[in-house]
């Protein structure tokens, strides 16, 4: 059956608005003109075959591609109505609005307490009462509270991957940003490490803005709300995950989807 | 054939390649102890006091003294070299008797060593006291006698010390004035009130310079009358001063105990006295002191530079052409031969900003150089020069081995790059710089080319660092351990005399060398728990 409805869909309330986004690497152009809006408090994923840039794109949301040398963009990328490439805007606050959590889970090498608190301390924020709630807010939210409360103060390095990972959301948290960039965190870790991160996604969703990339099929449509589905650098297609999964507009992403490519 | 051989399974699997490491590793670390061992060996025994042999000779001469060692080769049969000391009685002090013209040989415990202030040690028996101005009540028992005497010549010898002190602070005034003079002289101003005055004092102080002299000249000739008769093996007699005499004992003797504590307190003197009779006898303490004074300064104006140097490079330059020729520059710095440090510090740092700090700041002083001429702080800037790119490329490695990941969380929780740098990058690298600290202090430790023309001396008349005001003088040359075994080991007119000292200085300066780097190296290794990073 042909699905006749949009391939990228408007969203109501959005929190990120891309238009006309163009990235250039250089010469080598990594983003063509990508327009859609990210719903707020939902669980997007960002799917497609390897190289066709989900990384750039959501590492434009907080700007950590700016560490790049010959970097390029154009269009724009608006937080609350307002451009975030725009001059006046503050990277470093801009920053603690948008979190992120990498593939590779890469703790400090400090204490589990110091390494949540990083970025109050960043921030000037040193009173203790203060700290010691944010610890323990923080890693309950992010289900590690229970595994870690007795060595607060040893070091991150003597835990697991998974541990380490959920140290690194719990230290996102920390902050209170109201994105959570999430760029493959599970491609490393064992299945039930993974659960235990989807089961924290899907807990964390209706609270926080969740922009997840992932190459696994399984692991979108489980904890996603929206999916995007980029190829070469395109925005091929965007919707509720469910519709995205059974019935996709694009034949490219039923390719994808069903496993003939990527 | 060749071919087969090499296809040989033995030759495949790479065995006679273990091998081949295994034993280069063995050759480095033999030659290693055996360079250890040799130093360590001869070093420690030194201080240990030896028993005294009298030798009886067939012609009827008599020897006594310390046998230094002993040969055997086939002309000559069995030999022992002697030290017989007493060189104000003999040519040398050290004497080759072969053992078959050795009529007796014993070791008599009245057998006394003088170690003194001149003419090195002396070797005898004791034969008689001459005390015109010390109370020492009579004894039938001359050697205990002897020794009361030299121990009641410490107060004179304390009062001698007060007035040298009281000389050398009048000297540092009257130069003071000298410096003013001359800079009111420079300015034309010798009519100025104020010249006058400085004049007056200046008589005043020399006045009481003189009236010091004098009485310090009456209450040496006071204490040098008192004196002791001594014979050699021989029985020839010497007249010997009791102030001149440091240390005196009976080695044969005495027990290990006693041993013991003279093998301390030399070691002690080592530690804490200035060196005597051209740095052959004596101690250490201004070599020692120059040697890590000149690593301090070194450090604290190399490392910091180093590490800055580093961080911009690795950190904050874009990565491209100039970069890579700036590294490749810095890289091959560090292999430069150090006397090109030395010829560059002279011209540089001696010649040309010294001098110009002299025309500037001390015009009045010229043409004597104040920092015109070599002194610890060039011979630091120098030894910094040579030390700075083995910090630089250290800093860039560590930093450049912290996974970027680290970086990007950093900044992505929000923090700017010189927080990155400070909270994360550095706690991080610091194992890695302070090995590159470890490795430019042992470099600076062992130089003594470069140091040679940018201020090292034989014989350093102050330290650089003293209680007369500024208390810090940089411009002062000084005293250095590296330097002090090539002086005293290849300059010096008495060489055999003086090998005793090069192994002992030699030995110091490995002690402090290793001391300084295994410090490091304890440090690195707590740092190194503290910030490794795990991945499982
Ligand atoms: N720092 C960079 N410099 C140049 N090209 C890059 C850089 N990062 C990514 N690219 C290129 O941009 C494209 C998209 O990469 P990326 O966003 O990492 O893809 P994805 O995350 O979807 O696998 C790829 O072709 C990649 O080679
Ligand atoms: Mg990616």
């Amino acid at each position: 059956m042909k699905n006749t409805e949009q391939a990228i869909i408007t969203i109501d309330d959005a929190i990120v608005q891309a238009d006309n986004l163009s990235l250039f690497y250089g010469e080598a152009q990594a983003l063509f003109d990508i327009s859609f809006a990210i719903p707020r408090h939902q669980v997007t994923a960002l799917i497609g075959p390897s190289g066709c840039g989900k990384s750039t794109f959501i590492r434009c949301i907080n700007r950590m591609n700016d560490l790049i040398d010959g970097l390029r963009i154009t269009g724009s990328i608006k937080l609350d109505d307002r451009n975030i490439f725009d001059r006046a805007v503050d990277v470093i606050d801009l920053r603690r609005r948008v979190g992120m959590v990498f593939q590779k889970s890469n703790p400090f090498t400090k204490s589990i307490y110091e390494n949540v608190i990083f970025g109050m301390r960043i921030a000037g924020i040193n009173e203790k009462p203060i700290l010691d709630e944010t610890v323990e807010k923080s890693l309950r939210r992010a289900a590690l509270w229970n595994e870690v409360k007795d060595r607060l103060h040893e070091s991150a390095m003597g835990l697991s991957g998974g541990q380490m990972q959920r140290l690194c959301i719990a230290r996102a948290i920390a902050v209170s940003p109201e994105i959570i960039l999430m760029d493959e965190p599970c491609s490393a870790l064992d299945p039930r490490s993974t659960a235990h991160i989807e089961d924290l996604i899907r807990d964390l969703n209706g609270e926080y803005t969740i922009i997840i990339v992932t190459h696994n099929m399984q692991q979108a449509s489980r904890i996603s709300d929206y999916t995007a589905f980029l190829y070469e650098g395109e925005l091929i297609e965007f919707g509720p995950t469910n519709r995205v999964f059974t019935v996709p507009v694009k034949k490219a992403t039923e390719d994808y989807i069903t496993g003939r490519f990527g | 054939m060749l071919k087969k051989i090499l296809k040989n399974k033995y030759w495949q699997d790479g065995e006679p390649f273990v091998w081949a490491t295994g034993a280069a590793l063995t050759l480095i670390l033999v030659l290693t102890f055996a360079l250890l061992f040799v130093i360590v060996k001869n070093g420690i025994a030194v201080y240990w006091p030896a028993d005294l042999v009298h030798f009886e000779m067939e012609d009827g001469s008599a020897y006594l003294g310390e046998v230094v060692q002993t040969t055997d080769d086939e002309q000559a049969g069995i030999r022992h070299q002697v030290k017989i000391g007493n060189r104000d009685l003999y040519p040398l002090d050290f004497k080759w008797l072969t053992e078959a013209h050795i009529q007796q040989k014993t070791a008599p415990r009245e057998a006394v060593l003088l170690e003194r202030s001149a003419y090195g040690n002396f070797y005898g028996y004791l034969a008689g006291l001459e005390l015109p101005s010390l109370e020492v009540p009579a004894t039938d028992n001359p050697w205990a006698r002897f020794k009361s005497a030299l121990a009641a010549l410490g107060p004179g010898l304390e009062e001698l010390q007060d007035i040298q002190a009281e000389l050398s602070t009048l000297n540092a005034q009257v130069e003071r004035l000298d410096g003013k003079i001359a800079k009111l002289v420079y300015h034309d101003k010798e009519a100025d009130p104020q010249m006058a005055a400085l004049q007056r004092r200046k008589e005043s102080l020399s006045q009481e310079f003189q009236a010091h002299v004098s009485r310090y000249e009456v209450r040496e000739r006071d204490l040098m009358a008192n004196t002791a008769l001594f014979e050699d093996a021989g029985g020839r007699q010497q007249t010997i001063a009791l102030m001149s005499v440091i240390r005196a004992y009976r080695p044969n003797d005495m027990s290990p105990v006693a041993k013991t504590g003279i093998y301390l307190r030399k070691v002690w003197e080592l530690f804490t006295a200035e060196p005597r009779e051209s740095n052959t006898e004596g101690g250490l303490f201004p070599a020692i002191f120059g040697t890590i004074m000149l690593i301090f300064i070194m450090s604290i104006l190399s490392f910091p530079l180093g590490v800055l140097a580093g961080i911009y490079l690795r950190e904050y330059a874009r990565e491209g052409l100039l970069v890579r020729l700036v590294r490749i520059a810095v890289n091959n710095l560090a292999g430069i031969p150090s006397i090109v440090y030395g010829i560059f510090g002279l011209a540089f740092f001696v010649y040309g900003i010294g001098s110009s700090i002299d025309q500037l700041f001390f015009p009045e002083q010229l043409p004597t150089p104040t920092f015109g001429t070599g002194g610890i702080l060039w011979a630091s800037l120098t030894l910094g020069l040579l030390t700075v790119p083995v910090v630089i490329v250290a800093t860039e490695e560590a930093l450049g081995a912290i996974p970027s990941g680290l970086r990007e969380s950093s900044f992505a929780l929000g923090s700017t790059k010189l927080q990155t740098l400070t909270r994360i990058l550095l706690p991080m690298a610091s194992p890695g710089i302070l090995t590159g600290f470890i490795l430019a202090m042992a470099r600076a430790a062992g130089e003594v080319a470069p140091l040679m023309i940018t201020g090292v001396v034989k014989l350093a008349p102050a330290l650089p660092l003293d209680a007369t005001f500024p208390f810090l003088h940089l411009d002062r040359k000084f005293m250095h351990l590296g330097f002090h075994i090539y002086d005293i080991g290849f300059q010096s007119p008495n060489v055999e005399a003086a090998k005793p000292m090069v192994f002992v200085t030699t030995l110091l300066l490995l002690a402090i060398v290793i001391t300084m780097t295994s410090s490091a190296i304890v440090l690195r290794s707590r740092m190194k728990k503290k910030f490794a990073i795990t991945n499982d």
